[in-house]
């Protein structure tokens, strides 16, 4: 008996050991961490358990036959995250740089099927190069059953990608249809054809990091959810995410203790909003100053800023904010701001996640590059978004609520559960000037007459109360009880329940 | 006495003159302009009169406004604060026509002192000693030297109308007057369009000493001891303390006799302070007199008990001065630090913005020592660029003069303030300054301890392990919460483990916890850097801003601030980012390259998405810190960007009418 502990244990080393102490050097000199080390940090200590570790490739072309390494360049298991499952795969860059092969693939596969069997999240790891070439269509093939799991679990368990090298061609789909993609700045990329390829088929001479670094997919493309300055700290925050998000969209809410007490007037809110209407505020201090200990996890921070989202709790519950940020673009909702909002409400609506809006909205952004860019398809989205979810919605309108934007902004009529006003809101189809400029045409000439108008204009349409007089606003409460009103409604709304009609999916304007 | 006073000022002096009008029963009307609609003096007043736009050219200091709100009102006196209309005697005689009262001297007093050369003869008459120096203007360059060689070098050529540095020349020989003779006066006519100048003997080392005094109409005048206020930087009085560490009783007793002899010289009613200098030897100079209630008044009425405001309203009354010289007693120690929004460590660059976090030590007695804050501002005030910068007057009192300093020390560590740069650090580290503990001080103490300005502190070592504690502790509270997370699996493998390592900048620190209870109160004990044991308790809770507990006994109070990962503790001028972690992620992180972030240093970014309404500056232009550099409109609104620093432009790269996006380069610098 002996003799084989022994071997189970030899093995085991020679497996643990990936491509070998050359090539993990190389990864640390990379600035990256190899497989293993990542799931360390990832998972609570002692909390992993692998499987197929002595899974090996089958090729057999291009000599293939004589290189093998125990686990084929993937890791995967599960573990814990503060006591809860998650599974768990990573791309192991060490062992043929990480590439795609039939077995890898069913490993990852393997995984995928456990996690929604079981109901837990899965996280990907990716550090790697792609498709196996020299397995061909084995390796493409691999993939597609990758894909069709990823699908098959949208909205079942959360799906997080955290890219920590290269990724490139078939490995890029995958994360896109998870739920998330992090980035570590400056040693990760991600693009479907590589710098290679674009200088060939497109003439243009780019860098990795110009094509597809972090700060592309961060700012421009938004294919990034955020990014951090190394795996240590990207992965401490995968698991700070982790904290806030169910297991899956049956599972209740997480809750931990909340040390801030929710009846606690914050007096600072009642000088939030400026006197003069064109002058910006924070929104983040508001949603700072809403949420337990003033902890959020922003998502997408450094894209479509004039739109703020992201997770945070109100009484040690989980909620998702969606907030118009007023410090930029005056907070007006454009094609950017409408997909980034529009897909971070869907995901709270797949996992019961409640939302909580604050609307300070100028109007959608009029211009040649906003309707060329389809402006009318991608605010729908956020529209489409907000009208079918069924979770509690609470909607907070600070300031501006103007035209089509109002009915966009979880507005009472979009099945908002609890909308209230601030005593400073406007709710109105547009701002004074533009509004007097049109019903009294005629007087344009006439400045006294204008003044007159606009000052009637604006005493009777810019409050909250004519659509509280309407029940459009259930209630008009002070700023400085917002976290007060916020966490009560939300306790009042735990027991919702709300279906849509039953269809096989919706069809949202993508 | 009155029945309604008007306050024509705003901020922290307003509302403490509402507070001693209150207490007398007095109703009291505040002005304000449209940059203070929602500020705290207004709110305090019983009415509120608005005086127009933001500028205080425009509003608080118009003479005609002020009158105009207290007929308004039916206001009887106008107490002026400092600053603004305090020392404008035609401000005074105006009040008077109008028969409304002046809570302060009368305008020949405000005259007589207002005048550098004027005060100094006043002085000679009523034999207040005085610098050494020209009793006359200064004529011409052979009428300075003669002079300069009478008095003796060094030598101070000063304009009469000066102020703040201006118009002011050292000279330590005949050379050095000829010329500080002449750039002295073409500086002072620039300036301030009066080009009298005249010499005195320059004193090396000098304290900046002054004397309270109280006068009333009925030529009873007593003086209430002295105050310190030489920790200055640039001529603007950072920290003031009463009594002076310096004074022997004799040297306290001839100067405030002196400064009696010179009120009743002029008739002195109300409060004033005759501010002097103290050479090393304790002569004291006669510098100047301000016939108001200077802003660190509060360090006096913590030690004699007397409430300064509140006599100068009974002196406008017409009431009897009843404190007699024998009544007033010096007891215990009393030190003001003033909050400035101002970035210490950008060289005290103004700072303005919204005061997102306000949270001022509690005020009342705390142990041994009583804390007193005077503020004009709140939680959610807006600190604009239209008037002084300072937030608060934090003074605490305490038997003797190191238990006040600990004090102040302690109610700084607990002083949150958010959403601004300010010079608390500065402050809590000069609490921390030998110097400064042992009383050795002269007005340039701050130019000389700080010659390059105020750099981030270094940690000792001891400080490390405090702060380490402290970040170890709390994460383990963190950590301790996470644990009892809904639906996690039970037993499972969250438990704290014995092996932690806690990061401060590169240092890494490994801790080995041998006891916990993590739960709050926490309550630790682990060794440090395999040294001893150390033993922390608090009952600090996540959301909590101060860390309030014990590290091997010892009371500490400190900032926390969660940031990604860690948590940035601010503590006795220190301000370190933490990261606490297990030990197998500190061996893994050591592996992780180290960033250099890049130089922007030399770039002028576009903050926003916006379109370039203005360049303000020209390639190879010279530009001041502070100066507009560009203005970036987004959605209809205007930023303006200003030099961080002084700076040369090299390259501008954008035009007027430019749409830019965030980050985008708008011009480069030397």
């Amino acid at each position: 008996m002996k003799d084989v502990l022994i071997e189970l244990e030899r093995r085991r080393t020679i497996a643990r050991e990936g491509g070998g102490k050359a090539r993990i050097e190389a990864q640390h000199k990379r600035g990256k961490l190899t497989a293993r080390e990542r799931i360390d940090i990832f998972l609570d200590e002692g909390s992993f358990e692998e499987f197929d570790m002595f899974v090996e490739h089958r090729s057999t072309d291009f000599g293939m036959e004589d290189t093998k390494f125990a686990g084929d360049g993937v890791v995967t298991g599960w573990g814990t995250i503060n006591g809860r499952t998650v599974f768990v795969f990573a791309k192991d860059f060490t062992v043929f740089g990480g590439s795609l092969s039939e077995a890898h693939a069913e490993k990852v596969q393997k995984i995928q099927d456990m996690a929604l069997r079981n109901r837990a999240p899965v996280i990907g790891l990716y550090d790697a190069g792609g498709a196996r070439i020299q397995e061909g269509v084995a390796a493409l093939g691999g993939y597609a059953e990758i894909f069709q799991r990823n699908v098959l679990a949208s909205g079942v368990i959360p799906q997080i990608s955290v890219i920590m090298g290269p990724c490139a061609g078939g490995d890029v789909y995958s994360p896109a249809m998870t739920d998330f993609i992090f980035m570590v700045r400056d040693t990760s990329y991600m693009f479907v054809t590589g710098p290679d390829v674009v200088k060939t088929v497109t003439n243009e001479t780019v860098t990795a990091e110009q094509l597809g670094g972090a700060s592309i997919h961060t700012t421009k493309s938004s294919i990034a959810d955020g990014a951090y300055d190394n795996d240590v700290a990207a992965l401490l925050q995968m698991r700070r995410l982790i904290d806030f998000l169910p297991a899956s969209n049956t599972a209740e809410l997480p809750q931990i203790e909340c040390y801030q007490p929710t009846d606690e007037m914050d007096y600072s809110l009642d000088r939030l909003v400026p006197d003069n209407a064109n002058k910006p505020y924070d929104i983040k201090e508001l949603i700072r100053k809403t949420v337990d200990e003033a902890d959020f996890f922003e998502i997408q921070e450094s894209f479509a800023k004039n739109i703020v989202v992201g997770f945070g709790r109100v009484e040690g519950r989980t909620v998702g904010i969606v907030g118009n940020q007023p410090m930029v673009l005056a907070g007006v909702l454009d094609s950017d701001a409408s997909r980034k909002a529009a897909r971070f409400v869907r995901f709270c609506d797949c996992f019961n996640i409640p939302i909580v809006t604050f609307v300070d909205v100028p109007g959608f952004l009029p211009g040649t590059a906003q309707e060329y860019g389809g402006l009318i398809k991608h605010g729908a989205k956020l529209l489409f978004a907000y009208a079918e979810a069924t979770v509690p919605k609470i909607t907070l309108i600070t300031r501006k609520a103007y035209g089509g934007a109002y009915d966009v902004m979880a507005s009472k009529h979009l099945r908002g559960d609890i909308n209230y006003a601030w005593p400073s809101a406007q709710i109105a189809v547009m701002g004074a000037k533009g509004a007097v400029e049109i019903i009294y045409r005629k007087d344009i000439g006439d400045a006294d007459k204008i003044a007159e108008h606009t000052k009637r204009y604006e005493d009777r349409f810019l409050s909250p109360f004519v659509a509280a007089e309407r029940g459009y606003v259930d209630e008009v409460i002070m700023p400085h009880s917002t976290r007060k009103r916020i966490s009560r409604a939300l306790r009042m709304l735990r027991n919702k329940d709300l279906e849509n009609p039953w269809k096989k999916h919706d069809n949202i304007p993508l | 006495m009155f029945k309604k006073i008007l306050i024509a000022n705003r901020g922290e002096i307003a509302c403490r003159v509402i507070k001693s009008a209150r207490k007398m029963g007095i109703a009291t009307v505040a002005v304000y302009s449209d940059a203070d609609r929602d500020a705290v003096h207004v709110e305090m007043a019983d009415e509120a009169v608005h005086i127009g736009p933001a500028a205080a050219s425009e509003s608080y200091l118009i003479p005609e406004k002020i009158i105009a709100a207290c007929k308004q009102t039916g206001a009887e006196a106008v107490h002026p604060g400092y600053g603004f209309l305090s020392e404008r005697a035609a401000f005074c005689e105006e009040l008077e026509k109008q028969g409304i009262i002046f809570i302060g001297p009368k305008p020949r007093a405000i005259i007589a002192m207002g005048d550098k050369i004027e005060s100094k003869k006043f002085a000679n008459e009523a034999k207040v000693s005085t610098v050494p120096g020209s009793p006359d203007v200064i004529v011409d360059t052979a009428h300075a030297e003669r002079i300069a060689g009478e008095i003796g070098y060094p030598v101070m050529i000063k304009a009469s109308a000066g102020g703040g540095g201006k118009g002011m020349r050292i000279a330590w020989n005949q050379n050095e007057v000829r010329d500080g003779f002449e750039r002295a006066t073409s500086e002072a006519r620039n300036s301030f369009g009066d080009d009298r100048v005249f010499i005195e003997k320059f004193i090396v080392d000098p304290r900046h000493i002054e004397i309270q005094v109280l006068a009333d109409a009925f030529g009873n005048c007593i003086y209430l001891g002295e105050r310190e206020c030489s920790v200055q930087r640039r001529n603007q009085k950072v920290v003031e303390e009463a009594p002076s560490p310096f004074l022997d009783e004799a040297t306290r007793k001839a100067m405030g006799e002196q400064a009696v002899a010179l009120s009743k010289a002029v008739d002195y009613q109300s409060a004033g302070t005759v501010e002097f200098i103290v050479d090393k030897d304790r002569n004291f100079y006669f510098l100047e007199m301000n016939t108001r209630l200077q802003v660190e008044h509060p360090v006096t009425e913590l030690i004699t008990g007397i409430d300064l405001v509140e006599q100068m309203i009974r002196i406008a009354a017409g009431e009897k001065l009843e404190i007699k010289q024998g009544d007033v007693k010096l007891n215990g120690w009393a030190v003001e630090s003033r909050l400035y929004a101002e970035d210490p460590y950008r060289n005290f660059l103004p700072s303005i913005g919204r005061l997102t976090r306000y949270r001022p030590p509690v005020e009342g007695p705390v142990g041994k020592a009583i804390i007193r804050n005077d503020t004009g501002v709140t939680e959610g005030s807006e600190i604009s660029m239209f008037y002084d910068p300072m937030v608060a007057k934090l003074c605490t009192w305490a038997p003797t003069r190191l238990e006040a300093v600990d004090a102040m020390a302690d109610a700084l560590d607990n002083f949150v303030v958010d959403g601004i740069e300010h010079n608390i650090p500065f402050l809590a580290a000069l609490m921390q300054h030998p110097r400064w503990r042992e009383g050795r001080l002269s007005t340039a103490f701050i130019a000389e301890e700080f010659p390059d300005g105020f750099q981030p502190i270094s940690p000792t070592a001891d400080d490390l392990g405090i702060l380490a504690s402290i970040a170890l502790s709390a994460e383990l509270v963190r950590k301790e919460r996470l644990d009892r997370l809904g639906d996690r699996l039970r037993p499972h493998s969250g438990k704290i483990h014995a092996e932690w390592e806690v990061r401060i900048g590169d240092e890494y620190m490994p801790v080995t916890i041998r006891s916990n209870t993590a739960k709050p109160p926490v309550k630790l004990e682990f060794s440090l850097r395999g040294g001893d044991f150390v033993t922390v308790r608090s009952d600090w809770r996540p959301g909590d801003a101060v860390w309030d507990g014990y590290v091997n006994e010892r009371p500490v109070k400190a900032q926390l601030r969660p940031v990604a990962n860690g948590m940035r503790i601010d503590w006795k001028g220190l301000s370190v980012i933490t990261h606490p972690m297990q030990k197998h992620v500190a061996a893994l992180e050591k592996l992780m390259p180290v960033k250099i972030p890049p130089d922007t240093s030399r770039l002028l970014l576009c903050p926003m998405p916006g379109l370039l309404v203005a360049v303000n500056v020209a390639v190879g232009q010279e530009v001041k810190a502070g100066e507009t550099l560009a203005i970036v409109e987004a959605m209809k609104m205007e930023n303006v960007l200003r030099a961080e620093r002084d700076l040369t432009v090299s390259a501008i790269n954008a035009k007027q009418g430019d749409s830019l996006a965030v980050g985008a380069v708008i011009m480069e610098f030397e």
